[in-house]
């Protein structure tokens, strides 16, 4: 369709300028031409460029945008407001967000520094785990379909080729070639798989690689070879373009961009975590080597990738509930050692189930317990002290394979200390004791695990107190001499 | 239009009024049913007491393979499939035998077709199993450029084939209660599932509504007495197994 020109109309709205002129689409700022059903936001429209030279594609993506599209909901998406029939007019109108694009921090001559990059990998992510939440995979991430709003926060746009396990996926097709952005793509969309929420985590791996280094990881390949590339062979280390590059946000970044989906964080909300949280990051090789990987290692996967090809994915809201990320809240007064021993069989148990899932733990210490003027109350001195705590509490759990970090908060508030970090963290389970928090408090209904259990955005697991202690003491020395050490820790 | 696609009913009365009155509480303005009203369940009577009504009321209603064994049962018991042909065909009277006898085996509205089992040779009964048999019967509707939908029923599970980008067709298991867009300028074939023998392990009745003026179709799952239909069933003197696999959904 030709370009439309200001004051044009169509289906009820009024063009007001191209703010867009893609090769798939032109944009409009547009207005309602009655003025009446104002909705309270600004509007833009897309109408997909189709001629009669156009493949089945261009009208495929945008009835896939408008299937998906219709559905989504929450801050991290524009909302969806009417759509032209195919028949006549295409186009989409939705919410306009203002805001730049990620692409604008690339275009900047200077790169972001780990802090900042940090930030906007974090709201990317974040936005990221809202839609794989709404069962839909957007697998065409890049700077140019990010928006970042003035207030940080990350808005997702061009559903295009996107996948939302609840409707047929239109794109998908056995043995079909490769749909996507090659700069950005993941490997196993490049053999066909399409609705792994970690191929998600691979672009946004792809856009932090752009942001710390300037530089894609793959290039921009033009041809299949160059695609299947990815399959077997990582990128350069950043820290070898930039050495200034802190380890940990190598490792999180080579961990997005593994070949194989199953080395990468499991979650968008797992990525964000460890963005928010560079200190609790665990670096290994993959964030200290600056060489890059050996010709033994790319030969091996090579073979590997050569067998690899189209398989269907589980629902992606299904797949991330099984990594959630668990929050356990400990006390650190007033809690006898049967509390705190329970916790840890509730939290042993809510672990046991999910191999990927990963332990937030999380005490709460009040404002006035720190004091810049006393050394032995500085801040950094007290939370060690409680960090310390929470290890030797976490310490029996014993858990390979799941990553784990500590975490002291001051608030005055526990209750909302709690859930403020639950709701951040996008935590999926909270594990605190029933009557611990407060305990002198129980009288009055609104207790600390009361609060959290109404208010919070997930599920919470409320742990009773176990067995008598005495019993409990018998019991362990009959089973396992490892409990006593246990029971011994020093609350 | 909301048109409610009910199939594989298999005289189950009490799956059969719980779907019908899910599609009426939904807003369906029409029902279609795809074939086997009767044969394994205890009341063929009461079923084709409701069906003859419905007809009455301007239902779709074609004939499915247990519906003809209920005409003109086999002989011999050849398989578990027939076995309670005979004894429903003793039930019914010489006017439902007739009803059943007279039903179409292919009835076209519009853009929908609805056949019992495969469009390609519907008499012959096929299974349509896979992309290359729902391929078939899709294939088969081709000389009617004007259907845009299949809707079909005996194989007792729900699935929508579609053609997306490429040539070829694709599954897709549909998620009970999600309206799927099916855009009329595309092909779609659907097997609604059974409303009174669902076989999945789930003992809920399946049915499915679709919507013409929005283009969507919507697969349902519905809960029922199916103690009570299973409790008929013993009660009437037929195997224990159609019993036993009501309860079980299998």
């Amino acid at each position: 369709m030709k370009l439309l020109q200001p004051n044009a109309q169509l289906d009820g709205f009024t063009i007001e300028e191209c703010i867009h002129s893609g090769g798939m689409a032109h944009i409009y700022r547009v207005r309602y031409t009655e003025g009446a059903h104002d909705p309270g936001f600004a509007l833009a429209m897309k109408i997909p460029r189709m001629t009669a030279g156009d493949g089945a594609e261009t009208i495929v993506s945008f009835e896939v945008e408008h299937q998906i599209m219709q559905v989504l909901s929450g801050p991290h998406v524009p909302r969806f407001v009417a759509a032209g029939d195919l028949e006549n007019v295409p186009y989409l109108v939705m919410e306009y967000v203002p805001g730049r694009t990620l692409a604008h921090w690339l275009e900047t001559p200077e790169r972001p520094d780990a802090a900042e990059i940090a930030r906007l990998g974090a709201a990317v992510a974040q936005a990221a785990h809202s839609l794989h939440q709404q069962n839909t995979v957007h697998l065409d991430l890049k700077p140019a379909n990010v928006l970042i709003r003035s207030d940080g926060s990350a808005v997702l746009l061009d559903f295009g080729l996107s996948c939302n396990a609840l409707y047929p996926d239109l794109l998908a097709e056995q043995l079909r070639k490769a749909v996507g952005s090659p700069a950005w793509i993941a490997p196993e969309q490049v053999v066909g798989v399409r609705g792994d929420p970690r191929s998600d985590i691979f672009a946004i791996g792809v856009m932090l690689y752009e942001l710390a280094t300037g530089e894609l990881p793959f290039g921009a390949p033009q041809t299949p070879g160059g695609l299947r590339q990815r399959l077997w062979m990582d990128p350069p280390p950043p820290r070898k373009l930039r050495p200034d590059l802190p380890e940990w946000l190598q490792e999180i970044i080579l961990r997005c961009l593994e070949p194989e989906a199953a080395k990468r964080y499991p979650s968008a909300a797992h990525l964000a975590f460890d963005l928010r949280h560079p200190e609790q990051v665990t670096v290994t090789a993959l964030g200290r080597n600056t060489a890059g990987t050996g010709f033994g290692t790319h030969f091996k996967r090579w073979l590997k990738a050569a067998g690899m090809h189209y398989q269907p994915s589980p629902l992606p809201a299904q797949k991330i509930e099984e990594v959630p990320i668990i929050m356990v809240a400990i006390p650190h007064k007033d809690v006898s050692d049967a509390t705190l021993y329970s916790l840890r069989q509730a939290v042993a148990r809510s672990l046991g189930t999910r191999p990927g899932a990963r332990l937030a733990c999380v005490t709460v210490i009040s404002t006035n317990q720190t004091n810049s003027t006393s050394d032995d109350k500085s801040e950094t001195s007290v939370h060690r002290r409680y960090l310390t705590n929470l290890r030797q509490w976490a310490q029996p759990l014993d858990m390979p394979g799941h990553q784990t970090s500590y975490h002291v908060l001051e608030s005055g508030d526990v209750a909302q200390a709690l859930l403020n970090y639950a709701t951040g963290n996008q935590v999926s389970l909270i594990v605190m004791g029933a009557a611990t928090h407060g305990m002198k408090m129980q009288r009055f209904a609104n207790t600390v695990p009361i609060k959290v259990a109404m208010d919070a955005p997930c599920t919470v697991i409320l742990v009773k107190q176990a067995l008598p202690f005495e019993l409990l003491i018998e019991q362990a020395a009959k089973l396992k001499p490892m409990w006593n050490r246990d029971l011994d820790a020093p609350f | 239009m909301k048109l409610a696609l009910l199939s594989d009913i298999h005289a189950n009365i009490q799956a059969f009024d719980a779907c019908l009155s899910h599609a009426h509480a939904q807003g369906a303005q029409q029902f279609a049913l795809l074939g086997d009203l009767v044969g394994y369940g205890a009341n063929p009577l009461e079923v084709l007491d409701r069906v003859q009504t419905l007809a009455a009321g301007g239902a779709l209603i074609i004939k499915g393979n247990h519906d003809e064994m209920a005409v003109t049962p086999p002989a011999e018991v050849a398989h578990v499939g027939s076995s309670t042909a005979a004894w429903t065909h003793a039930q019914l009277s010489p006017g439902q035998h007739s009803f059943l006898d007279h039903l179409p085996l292919t009835l076209q509205q519009g853009a929908v077709l609805l056949v019992h089992a495969s469009v390609n040779d519907p008499e012959r009964w096929r299974y349509v199993t896979d992309v290359r048999s729902a391929s078939a019967s899709l294939d088969a509707a081709a000389d009617r450029p004007e259907v845009r939908y299949v809707f079909g029923g005996h194989v007792h599970h729900q699935t929508l084939y579609y053609r997306g980008a490429g040539a070829g067709l694709m599954p897709f298991k549909p998620t009970p209660g999600v309206a799927v867009p099916v855009p009329r300028h595309r092909h779609w074939l659907a097997t609604v599932g059974s409303v009174g023998q669902p076989r999945d392990g789930n003992p809920q009745a399946m049915y499915a509504l679709f919507d013409a003026d929005k283009a969507q179709l919507t697969f349902l799952r519905v809960s029922y007495d199916h103690y009570a239909a299973a409790a008929a069933i013993r009660r009437a003197g037929l195997p224990a197994y159609f019993a036993d696999r009501l309860e079980a959904g299998q």
